[in-house]
């Protein structure tokens, strides 16, 4: 089979930082690969030269069999680009900008204009057609950005961050839209801070970090790797942190997030377990040991706990961290780190590791 | 996996989804250009579309001159006196002139604008010409400076100005004032593309822009400068702009150049020289600045 998307050992650097540092990817035609990771992890660099849009350090990429640094304008003519803001023209109606790229990539005016209208009425924006984007709401200029980015039927699609910034509502109508376009047979390689995105949209995930590959697989592999569900408990003293972080690394998967400025322990249960029964077992273990608890839960993994798993690093701390402790995915061992069963870790504050990543 | 060397024949990867002139094979060089130029007719439109929807930009661009005209004909006026002719018929020529370098501005903002919003990385991801953004700006600009120079004509006429020569001459003088106009505009895509802020390269252009429209033959003669400062209005391309404009519009009362600089003496071709080399420079930079240009 053929890959739509090859890259192989991508290198750019900005100064200091390798935004990529030997990236390997591979999007098999007609198959979604979400590239996972935090801000500054190197999927925007990635897209933009996968893209045509920047010119790699050294490596090479192909999209179709097309050499990006050689042909640029023959792989141009292949895909569609929708980026991490809604590139669109305010002043144009979502018409006027749809048939604007129509004529940009020569498909003459009146299939312009036709294509315009249908991709309109696809998204839903028929109503919203002739008037400025400037009246748009933020889900509605995403999906003008789509429809954009549709225009030639291209044989690949790069989508960067297609969700951020939206709210609950529109992400949910956003990935609807993307669901029915994977299902087409389109090629699509799509970027993303959340987890739960790749899981719905993607075949395969690739997980990075500094610009490199540090986990790939499907879905279902990555969470046999990291664990499901995770559940977490609050205690009601803080001297029983310690117990209770080994207590949960006896049921679950790896070592145990405590957040002790929230009492808050933390664990991942392995991917066939079910959670709920992992909960109760866990519990019976807090009765047995006299630990008094404020809260129980269970909750979907994040992308923080991916990184945690597979770096030892929560996913906002790998900036500043040194370069390489996020260079290779460290082998999954469950209560290796210095017997107490709990990662070396500084307080990370509690509500941005919870939603992914939170904003830098 | 594809090997990295040989071409992809045409055809050969064009899928069956992909409309006619849709495909990985190459473009004949006469197509390209037919290409080219719809390409930079359908920037042009964009641009147009917003000016038209926007009119702010427009308005306050035209404004700004009309109370230049105002203030000077009424304020300085009444104090500077030009020997053998009318300062307001001196005065025209100078102000269209510091108009059209003003308006240059327009086309790095948009630009910069283009680029802050990451407009620019769609263009640049879309199979079109790569001078296109460029000429379709520029072209719309220079759609922008004929309604500003009619625009001031009106007000000019308002308040005593004649065209003193003939029908001929004084189209010449306002093609100069386009040309050269546009000429700046291709420096100010390079300032817009690099320093990618509209508002900076509003001020920017500001700092630059104020002092060479002053120090210049624009509103008063340059003969009366300080020595130092004369000799950098005498070359000053805006004066030959200006002295080019104001003789093209027979606005000189008939007097003689009393300088003896070159630049004065010849400003049509002095004028010209600025702008070949402007263009000869500015051109190839712009679009090498649009090809590395990075959105966010």
């Amino acid at each position: 089979m053929t890959d739509a998307v090859l890259a192989e050992r991508l290198v750019k650097v900005y100064g200091k930082v390798r935004a990529l540092d030997g990236l390997d990817l591979q999007v098999p035609e007609g198959r979604v690969l979400a590239l996972l990771g935090p801000n500054g992890a190197g999927k925007t660099t990635c897209v933009r030269v996968l893209t045509t849009l920047l010119p790699p350090d050294s490596g090479r990429a192909e999209v179709a069999g097309v050499d990006v640094r050689k042909h640029p304008d023959r792989v141009r003519r292949m895909i569609g680009l929708s980026g991490q803001y809604a590139a669109v023209d305010e002043h144009l109606t979502g018409f006027e900008n749809l048939d604007m790229i129509g004529r940009l990539y020569h498909l003459g005016r009146g299939p312009s204009r036709v294509r315009a209208r249908d991709l309109l009425a696809q998204f839903r924006l028929e109503d919203a057609a002739d008037r400025p984007v400037r009246t748009y709401s933020g889900g509605m200029r995403r999906r003008l950005d789509l429809a954009g980015a549709l225009v030639a039927r291209p044989r690949v699609l790069f989508l960067d961050e297609p969700t951020t910034g939206l709210d609950p509502r529109s992400r949910t109508d956003m990935w609807q839209v993307l669901a029915d376009l994977v299902a087409d047979g389109t090629t699509v390689l799509l970027t993303t801070q959340y987890l739960e995105e790749a899981d719905r949209l993607a075949d395969r995930i690739v997980v990075i970090d500094h610009g490199r590959v540090i986990a790939e697989g499907t879905a279902d592999a990555l969470k046999a790797q990291v664990g499901g569900e995770v559940i977490e408990v609050v205690v009601a003293a803080e001297k029983d942190l310690d117990e209770a972080g080994r207590l949960l690394s006896g049921v679950g998967l790896g070592a145990p997030t405590v957040e002790a400025h929230l009492r808050r322990v933390s664990v991942p249960v392995r991917a066939e377990a079910v959670a709920s029964t992992v909960l109760i077992d866990a519990l019976r273990r807090f009765d047995a040991a006299g630990i008094g608890l404020l809260d129980v839960g269970i909750r979907r993994p994040t992308l923080d706990d991916v990184f945690l798993t597979l770096t030892g690093h929560p996913a906002e701390q790998g900036r500043d961290g040194s370069g390489d402790s996020g260079g290779a995915a460290r082998p999954v061992d469950s209560g290796g780190q210095d017997g107490s069963g709990v990662p070396d870790l500084p307080d990370v504050p509690g509500a941005g590791g919870r939603d992914g990543v939170a904003a830098r | 996996m594809t090997p990295a060397t040989g071409t992809v024949p045409a055809g050969d990867a064009a899928g069956p989804f992909l409309p006619d002139g849709v495909g990985p094979g190459r473009v004949p060089p006469g197509r390209r250009l037919v290409e080219a130029v719809s390409d930079g007719f359908v920037v042009a439109k964009r641009n147009l579309i917003k000016v038209k929807r926007v009119p702010d930009l427009l308005v306050f661009t035209t404004l700004s001159p009309i109370m230049f005209v105002l203030l000077f004909a009424y304020v300085f006026g009444s104090a500077i006196r030009v020997p053998g002719v009318n300062y307001r018929e001196f005065l025209m020529a100078g102000i269209f002139t510091q108009t059209v370098v003003f308006g240059a501005t327009i086309t790095g903002m948009g630009l910069a604008e283009d680029l802050q919003k990451g407009i620019v990385d769609r263009f640049r991801s879309l199979p079109m010409s790569r001078t296109a953004v460029l000429v379709g700006r520029t072209a719309a600009d220079v759609v922008n400076n004929v309604v500003v120079i009619v625009v001031m004509s009106v007000t000019g006429l308002l308040v005593g100005w004649r065209i003193r020569s003939s029908v001929v001459e004084a189209l010449g003088g306002f093609l100069l004032l386009l040309v050269f106009a546009y000429a700046l505009s291709w420096m100010m895509a390079v300032v817009g593309l690099t320093v990618r802020s509209p508002e900076v390269v509003n001020n920017a252009s500001f700092v630059v822009i104020f002092p060479m429209t002053f120090i210049a033959n624009t509103f008063v003669p340059s003969e009366g400068l300080p020595a130092g400062l004369r000799t950098v209005a005498e070359w000053n391309p805006v004066s030959a702009v200006s002295q080019a404009a104001r003789e093209l519009f027979g606005n000189t009362g008939g007097q003689p150049v009393t300088s003896d600089a070159w630049a004065l003496h010849h400003p049509v071709i002095y004028a010209l020289i600025w702008v070949a080399g402007i263009l000869a420079v500015f051109v190839p930079l712009s679009v090498r600045s649009y090809q590395r240009a990075a959105g966010r």
